[in-house]
Order: C-alpha cells, then sequence, then structure tokens
C-alpha cells in the first residue's frame, strides 16, 4: 500500500504550491501516472479517499493521464507497447529494451482561485 | 527541528522549482508545476548516496517477501566475512528488534527502524538512521528493507546496488508476479537451494523469468544453511567493495 505514501507526497507538494499562491483551496489536481509506474489505481483511489480528507485537496477535481508504456528494444529498434516490465518486443523477441515512457509519477498542475 | 533536512514535528517541503501560472477562466488561476511526486524522497536519497561515496561505504538494499531469508543471509555472511570486511546494517521492520537483536548477536552495529503501519524504507528514514550510527569510512551498509515484494521497489534508499531474494519455497513466477522489484534490482539472490529436493521449485524457470523482466540481473543461488553457493556471494560482495568510487 505505497500508494498512500504516494498520495502523502501529492498533498505535501500540492499544499506547498497552494501556500505559494495564498490559496486556501485547490479546486483542481491534474496527475500523470504512468501504467509501469508501479502506481494500483484500486489502490490509489482508495488511499486518495482517506488520505485528502481534511486537506486542502478534499473537494478538488482530480484528472489522472495514464501514460502508455513505451520501449526501445536495444537489439532490433523496434518501439513497441510495453503492457508489462517483462514484456518482449513484438518483433525479434529480446527482453533487453529500454523504456521510454510509462514510469511517470508527476504533478503536472494546479487550478487555484484567483 | 532536524539541523540536516530540516524537517520538524510538521511536514516539510523541499520545493524550490519555478512554476507558471496562468489564467483559466475568470476567477481561476492555472499553475503548471511539473514535479516529480517522489522528488522529495529522491532528492534525500541522493543525498545518502552521496555520503556513502564520500566515504566509499557500499550501501546494499536487501529486498524481498517475508521470510525470504534476508536475516539469515545476513547473520552468515556477517559471521563468515568478520575479519575481513567491516559491516554495519540498517533493519527496517513494521514492529519489533527481533531482527536488529539477530544482527547485534553477530557483533556488529546495527540499528533498528520500526515503520509502525508503513510498509517499506525511504530515504528520509536511512538518512535519520545513518545519522547517529557513525559510519566507518571503507565498509559496508546493508539495509534490510521490510519484507514486501511490492511497495520498497518505488523508494531509492540512496544504495549502490538492491539485491532481492527469493527462496525456494515460494512460486518460481515471483519475478513475473512482481517485476517492478527485479526490475529495479542488480542482484537476485536464490535462497534455501538446500529445500530442493522437496519442493516443486523450477529454478531454471525462476531464472527466465527474471531475466525476461531485467536481462542483465545477476543471479546466485545458495543457501544459507547448507553454506552452498555462499562463496559466490562473498566474491560478488568484494567485486563490490573493491571498486573504486
Amino acid at each position: 500500500m505505497h500508494e498512500l505514501s504516494i498520495v502523502m507526497s501529492i498533498v505535501e507538494l500540492a499544499s506547498a504550491q497552494a501556500s505559494r499562491h495564498d490559496a486556501s483551496v485547490i479546486e483542481e489536481i491534474e496527475l500523470d501516472i504512468g501504467c509501469l509506474s508501479g502506481i494500483e489505481m484500486e489502490s490509489f483511489d482508495f488511499a486518495w479517499k482517506q488520505a485528502v480528507k481534511r486537506t486542502i485537496l478534499e473537494n478538488a477535481r482530480r484528472t489522472v493521464n495514464r501514460i502508455e508504456g513505451r520501449a526501445l528494444c536495444l537489439d532490433c529498434n523496434t518501439d513497441f507497447t510495453m503492457e508489462h516490465l517483462y514484456d518482449g518486443c513484438p518483433n525479434c523477441g529480446s527482453h533487453l529494451s529500454q523504456i521510454r515512457s510509462g514510469k511517470e509519477l508527476k504533478l503536472r498542475s494546479l487550478v487555484l482561485p484567483d | 527541528m532536524c539541523a540536516t533536512c530540516g524537517c520538524g514535528p510538521n511536514s516539510h517541503h523541499h520545493d524550490h522549482s519555478h512554476d507558471h501560472t496562468h489564467e483559466s477562466s475568470p476567477g481561476k488561476k492555472v499553475v503548471d508545476v511539473e514535479q516529480d511526486i517522489l522528488q522529495e524522497n529522491n532528492l534525500l536519497a541522493q543525498r545518502n548516496r552521496g555520503f556513502f561515496e564520500g566515504r566509499n561505504i557500499l550501501a546494499i538494499n536487501l529486498v524481498s517477501s517475508p521470510g525470504s531469508g534476508k536475516t539469515s543471509l545476513l547473520e552468515r555472511t556477517l559471521t563468515d566475512l568478520k575479519g575481513e570486511l567491516s559491516f554495519a546494517v540498517i533493519e527496517g521492520d513494521q514492529q519489533t528488534a527481533n531482527d536488529a537483536d539477530r544482527i547485534h548477536a553477530t557483533g556488529t552495529k546495527v540499528t533498528q527502524i520500526n515503520t509502525g503501519k508503513g510498509c517499506h524504507l525511504d530515504a528520509h528514514m536511512v538518512l535519520h538512521a545513518v545519522q547517529g550510527m557513525k559510519l566507518q569510512a571503507d565498509s559496508v551498509l546493508f539495509i534490510e528493507n521490510v519484507g514486501n515484494l511490492v511497495c520498497p521497489a518505488m523508494f531509492d534508499l540512496g544504495e549502490q546496488e538492491r539485491v532481492v531474494v527469493i527462496s525456494v519455497t515460494e512460486g518460481e513466477d515471483k519475478p513475473i508476479k512482481y517485476p517492478d522489484m527485479f526490475h529495479s534490482s542488480t542482484l537476485c539472490v536464490i535462497n534455501k537451494t538446500d529445500l530442493l529436493p522437496y519442493v516443486k521449485f523450477n529454478v531454471e524457470k525462476a531464472k527466465e523469468y527474471a531475466r525476461k523482466v531485467n536481462p542483465q540481473l545477476e543471479i546466485i543461488e545458495l543457501s544459507c544453511t547448507s553454506g552452498e553457493g555462499m562463496n559466490l556471494w562473498y566474491e560478488w560482495l568484494k567485486s563490490k567493495v573493491l571498486q573504486p568510487v
């Protein structure tokens, strides 16, 4: 349930941003969570409900961009969709690959009252 | 307040990035933050890493499910290599100092971290543990993480090597069931090989799965009980210690 630590980090980052802009409430929050980032979305949603209670994010509308996993095969240079970390290259079968996207775990933006 | 990382009784922030704001609709302001959610942990991990490198301390993060034999591997290693290398250990568990007591009995310096409800160690916990330890230069620091094959994977502690331990009493498909841990590790130890005659574990299949997730992963089979394969682990360890930093 590391998703709880992740949500708590988001609350900390977002609160720091809000206080810098003298906002007492966050209306919207946008996150990037890659499909290979190791976040289980069901656990994340559960943790979110609990961890944002009585915080500045309690009533924020949340948008999560799920970034597709993509990798580059280091043997044949094929760029392919990686659903699981153990997926091999669909062209040559090699498992020697470089992940190009899908590991994102990022606070993109906030919408605050002006 | 902590003088090193600035943490106090309340939570603390290490954000110094420059954000950009623009109007979206009347009465609203959009702030482009673009911050990595793990950045605080990653910054503290890099700080730990610098500390270790400056003192030529080889920090090893030991991860596994509960019961794979991390503590047994340490007990045997600390006893067998006593006099050859100098060691210190950080033990991570949710509760009790039982593991620290076992390490202490080998005569090795040890600190126990109890995470309470926490399911993994993080760089901040390690930073504070290290502050109280007076670590020797040119030594090996084992950080035994909380027994959990999922959560510790995402948290860099500042280690040089991450060693994942599995045992033959588990399923050989552990590497593909919990790929994140195997993907982020540099060495996989397959422990309890003395039990192979009694269990269905297929070693070759386990290695194949592990290499599918991480083709660069080194794999050592051993038994802390019989001692079989321990020499390979010791060779690996010494090769890492001798590496110039």
